[in-house]
């Protein structure tokens, strides 16, 4: 469903990404790991489109999506959601107006109909009656499930979450974690996440992809990675100290 | 090779990158100028430019119109031309201080604000949220700041010139004693109407440069609190000194269109 073809990408003479090569099964969800700041949400951001790559290539579906323009790019993200790692909720619109910000722009819904949408989609996420808070007024577990929320609000094909347990206590990261594989039992759909909790990842993956030093250096099930011979996949999922891996 | 040489390409460098920055967030801006409107985005924007910014103008108008009466006239009398305290007053308003110091106050409100606004929304990946709700944030974020600004910075200008006369015939017949009938006649024989519609472009791109200032300071906001400063501080400081150069520039345009 989604290829990666070969992505380099560069912030000031810094190479991030290194000639990433990585595919995406319809209906799998793919968890990529890796050492914070080793360009895990920079590569989602150049699958969603938000960055462009200085070499490689990006396709959704047979189509390559990486020069296309925006208005084109725009139908392509309609089939995507994204929880964003501090949920990235507009604070100057209360959880209602996030949950339904898509809805009022691209579809024909009455207004009726966004509020029950709204309504539902809270409570797939475990939430209800707080359609009228800001999001300042809101905890930061329930801040991810509202960006769950709307992140899932336009029924998509694909879900991306950029680190969807960082920053929350165990409990309610594994809430999200639950959360993840319900809407994917539920929903079908194809989903990537990006994170360092390997809790998380072995609990959600159906395949995990190890990226180090920009490139993506072992793709596997759960169960093969943690038999992994790699002597970085292993000091990484062991989170040992010592070993080939800087620190 | 040579040490001034790599000196300046290096800082003609590091200017040019933000001011092709800013042409093409304009260029885009205006490309982004197209129905579906954002109708509540742009009242809302309209509410805080123009409502919120209007005490602002009203004690800038005033002050400025009385403290350049005052002045004038204390030179004025040693000449004995009093009753051109108004004529100045008025010229000066309109052409210069009306549109330029209105500028300057309202690119430290609301240049600061967009700023601030934008860099936080930039910084807290709300920008980007934007992105994958497939939805173009110069279109919702830009142009409702666009169209605020251009539509309501000549009218809180017109607000502090007309404030600015007032404030100006009171220190200058009510403190002073000037004839009031000379004080008007003297203004309205002398002035013309384009010293008040040359104001109103000026302000007119006054407004423009706050308007994407403050959206291109935000938009390229780096790191976290800190870079929300950075940056509002740039839009305040990059506006004023722009609007200051264009005043210098649009008064000799006027003038070699015959107008001025």
């Amino acid at each position: 469903m989604i290829e990666i073809k070969g992505l380099h990408k560069s912030f000031g003479g810094n190479p991030v990404l290194n000639g990433v090569n990585l595919n995406i099964q319809k209906g799998e969800t793919m968890v990529i790991i890796g050492q914070s700041g080793g360009g895990k949400s920079v590569l989602l951001k150049h699958i969603v489109g938000i960055l462009k790559p200085d070499e490689g290539e990006v396709w959704v579906d047979g189509v390559n999506i990486t020069n296309m323009d925006n208005n084109a790019l725009n139908k392509v993200r309609c089939r995507f959601g994204m929880l964003f790692q501090g949920a990235a909720l507009f604070d100057s619109l209360t959880v209602g107006e996030n949950v339904s910000f898509a809805l009022k722009r691209y579809t024909a819904l009455s207004e009726k109909d966004i509020q029950e949408k709204v309504k539902e989609k809270l409570a797939l996420v475990g939430l209800r009656d707080i359609e009228n808070i800001k999001p300042a007024e809101l905890s930061g577990g329930m801040k991810k499930r509202v960006g769950l929320a709307r992140a899932i609000a336009m029924d998509p094909e694909v879900v991306f979450y950029d680190e969807p347990t960082t920053g929350v206590d165990p409990i309610m990261a594994d809430a999200i974690n639950n959360l993840i594989l319900d809407l994917h039992n539920k929903l079908k759909i194809t989903s990537i996440a990006v994170t360092h909790d390997m809790v998380s990842a072995y609990k959600i993956a159906d395949r995990i992809a190890m990226l180090y030093q920009g490139a993506i250096i072992g793709v596997g099930t759960p169960d093969e990675i943690k038999e992994t011979t790699n002597p970085i996949i292993h000091q990484f999922i062991t989170g040992e100290a010592q070993g080939p891996i800087p620190h | 090779m040579n040490p001034i040489i790599d000196f300046l390409s290096y800082n003609l460098r590091r200017m040019a990158i933000p001011v092709g920055g800013v042409g093409l967030l304009f260029i885009n801006t205006i490309k982004s100028f197209r129905p579906p409107w954002e109708r509540e985005n742009i009242v809302n924007q309209m509410v805080q430019v123009g409502v919120m910014s209007l005490p602002v103008v009203m004690i800038t108008g005033l002050f400025t119109g009385m403290v350049l009466a005052a002045q004038t006239y204390y030179q004025f009398h040693k000449l004995t031309v009093e009753t051109a305290v108004g004529l100045v007053v008025g010229l000066s308003m309109t052409r210069e201080l009306g549109p330029v110091l209105a500028g300057l106050m309202l690119a430290g409100r609301i240049g600061a604000a967009f700023a601030s606004e934008i860099g936080t929304m930039t910084v807290t990946e709300q920008v980007d949220a934007l992105h994958t709700l497939a939805t173009d944030p110069v279109k919702y974020l830009v142009v409702p700041r666009l169209i605020a600004c251009a539509a309501l910075v000549p009218i809180l200008t017109i607000i502090t010139v007309f404030i600015g006369i007032a404030g100006g015939y009171v220190v200058g017949v009510k403190m002073f004693g000037i004839n009031g009938t000379y004080y008007l006649r003297n203004m309205s024989e002398y002035m013309c109407p384009w010293d008040i519609m040359g104001g109103l472009v000026k302000a007119f791109i006054f407004g423009i440069v706050i308007a994407i200032i403050g959206c291109y300071k935000g938009f390229n906001t780096e790191g976290g609190a800190e870079g929300v400063g950075r940056a509002t501080t740039g839009a305040v400081v990059t506006s004023c000194i722009l609007i200051l150069i264009l005043d210098f520039f649009i008064v000799f345009i006027y003038k070699g269109l015959g107008v001025g």
